[in-house]
């Protein structure tokens, strides 16, 4: 069985992104951005372009493979790859994709990727305008559930009751995620500080999601490129060693109208167990975590489900100071995430954790060797990758 | 009636391959029927071809008592929907059914949208009923089914 992982076998060669822009305000289409991503990814890892033969993506992504690899001028594309919906949950699945394709021997230099321009193709978040709905929808939008933020605050209201997390702990994720975008010149929110008392004065979106707790919307696109461990090592003095990288979802995660068997769940509980025992680490081992923020509800929930807070004790862990590079126990989305850097679907987060561990991050966690980035808190289907350094692998 | 929310939000209708026909008559009739197994009897709500309890295909209907207990609930404040622009906050519940494998429904709770909302607190249903506007695509009359305290 030992042969059957990812682990060791591949690196991210590198990372790249378009510039991010507030939602609408990209003054290129949504393609171009993906084609600046991989660019700059491929610019990154030291790598011709050329060098590329695979793609994967997630979310239905509409930069199509066969485009990419035309507009590159590609001398072959060996493998295409689509994570179905479920949103941003297929983030770190992607790249996990990815990396299964390199150790199955179908493709050589794949990139996962994620372009998103919400001006030129609408809100993500936006409800339907027709006169009608049938299936699933009928039995919420018709009572005016139609948004994620609508969709997933139920999940939160059962958490605080069922397990006594305090909402305190929603509050310390959103001033982390602000607090470290100050320092990231990539991040949106740079420049634009969030205090406790601007978090508690603002506006419900649906309660118990204040504004700060929800994620951003935003133009851009990023890339993530993955190669055979020693192909990458030949590019790149920093390679980065996906440990692990594990997607699904629980019994029924997929049921409609609100009736997951396990309904006050992040989605992860089925996902970490294997998760762990690919990466040969434990939560204990985690030196740094991006969390993906759609909600900051959902946050708490993964943080719990990955083993690196307990019910018990997440309203003495999630505050503010543990939460916040380099001097926190447990650092948090360290580059802003989807709340303050940029909502590129999860795929920014992915990025972070690949920068702490080459140390490049604009919040650096000094000497971290595990970084685990998960992906889509509460959809169907989630996922989450560990990467390491060298030494890391052992 | 008038409605719990402002008018223009979609209307239900029954899904074209016949899923949920009997959900939807049942409504307008100010019944509440949900799937239920002819092989092992389990409910099951959304609805779907197979029993996912022994994967049957012989799913059928079963009227169920209107009443239920709070699950969880939310508050939403920010309208996603241009009809919902001056609705100002409103309550949605998720509602179990626990004579009937403990499904869930999501509907609006009935009242004062301000009002403290305590899970576990019993509620039943209020069938508020919809007429036609053919002017605005809207071909058949269609029921919702709300929820308000016991
Ligand atoms: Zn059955």
């Amino acid at each position: 069985m030992t042969d059957l992982t990812i682990r060791g076998k591949v690196a991210v060669a590198g990372v790249g992104e378009s510039v991010y822009y507030k939602r609408a305000q990209s003054p290129e289409p949504e393609f171009k951005l993906v084609l600046r991503a991989i660019l700059a990814a491929c610019e990154d890892a030291g790598i011709d372009p050329s060098r590329i033969d695979g793609f994967c993506s997630y979310s239905n992504d509409r930069n199509l493979p066969a485009r990419l690899a035309n507009a590159l001028g590609l001398p072959e594309l060996r493998f295409s790859n689509m994570q179905w919906g479920s949103g941003g949950g297929g983030a770190a699945a992607a790249i996990g994709n990815a990396s299964a394709a390199i150790v199955s021997g179908s493709a050589e230099c794949v990139v996962a990727f994620r372009g998103l321009a919400q001006g030129q193709f609408g809100r993500f978040g936006a409800g339907p305008k027709r006169a009608t709905i049938s299936g699933q929808g009928a039995y919420t939008v018709p009572y005016g559930v139609m948004s994620p933020a609508q969709t997933y605050a139920m999940r939160s209201t059962r958490l605080f009751h069922d397990h006594g997390v305090d909402p305190s702990t929603l509050k310390a994720v959103s001033l982390a995620a602000y607090h470290h975008a100050q320092s990231n010149p990539r991040a949106v929110m740079q420049g634009r500080p969030l205090t406790s008392e601007g978090y508690d004065e603002s506006r419900w979106i649906v309660e118990p999601f204040r504004l700060y707790d929800v994620c951003l919307e935003n133009d851009g696109a990023a890339a993530v490129i993955v190669m055979a461990a020693d192909a990458a090592k030949d590019v790149t003095d920093t390679p980065v060693y996906p440990l692990a990288i594990q997607q699904g979802g629980g019994h029924r995660s997929g049921a409609s109208v609100h009736n997951q068997t396990d309904y006050t769940t992040s989605s992860f509980k089925t996902v970490v167990p294997h998760l762990y025992r690919q990466a040969e680490v434990g939560p204990e081992d985690v030196d740094v975590v991006q969390s993906y923020e759609n909600f900051t509800g959902g946050v708490v929930m993964s943080l719990i489900e990955h083993g690196l807070c307990s019910y018990e004790n997440a309203n003495e862990m999630l505050t503010f100071e543990n939460l916040i590079a380099p001097t926190g126990s447990m650092p948090l989305n360290t580059s802003g995430g989807n709340l303050a850097e940029c909502y590129m679907h999860g795929l920014g987060l992915q990025i972070e954790a690949i920068r702490q561990i080459r140390g490049d991050s604009s919040n650096p966690v000094e000497g971290a060797n595990v970084s685990l980035a998960n992906a889509g808190p509460m959809v169907e289907v989630v996922s989450t990758a560990i990467f390491g350094s060298e030494e890391a692998l052992g | 009636m008038s409605g719990y929310l402002n008018p223009g939000l979609p209307a239900p209708v029954a899904a074209r391959d016949g899923l949920d026909t009997a959900y939807w008559e049942g409504t307008r009739r100010h019944e509440l029927w949900v799937q239920k197994c002819d092989d092992c009897g389990t409910h099951q709500w959304g609805p779907e071809w197979m029993c996912h309890n022994c994967r049957s295909f012989e799913v059928g209907w079963a009227q169920v008592a209107a009443e239920g207990v709070i699950y969880s609930w939310e508050r939403p404040h920010h309208p996603v929907h241009p009809a919902l622009a001056g609705q100002g906050p409103y309550l949605v519940v998720l509602v179990e059914l626990p004579h009937a494998d403990n499904l869930r429904m999501v509907g609006n709770l009935l009242g004062d949208p301000l009002q403290e909302v305590q899970i576990g607190a019993a509620v039943e249903v209020v069938y508020e009923d919809h007429p036609a506007d053919p002017d605005r695509g809207i071909s058949e009359p269609y029921t919702l089914v709300q929820w308000q305290v016991v």
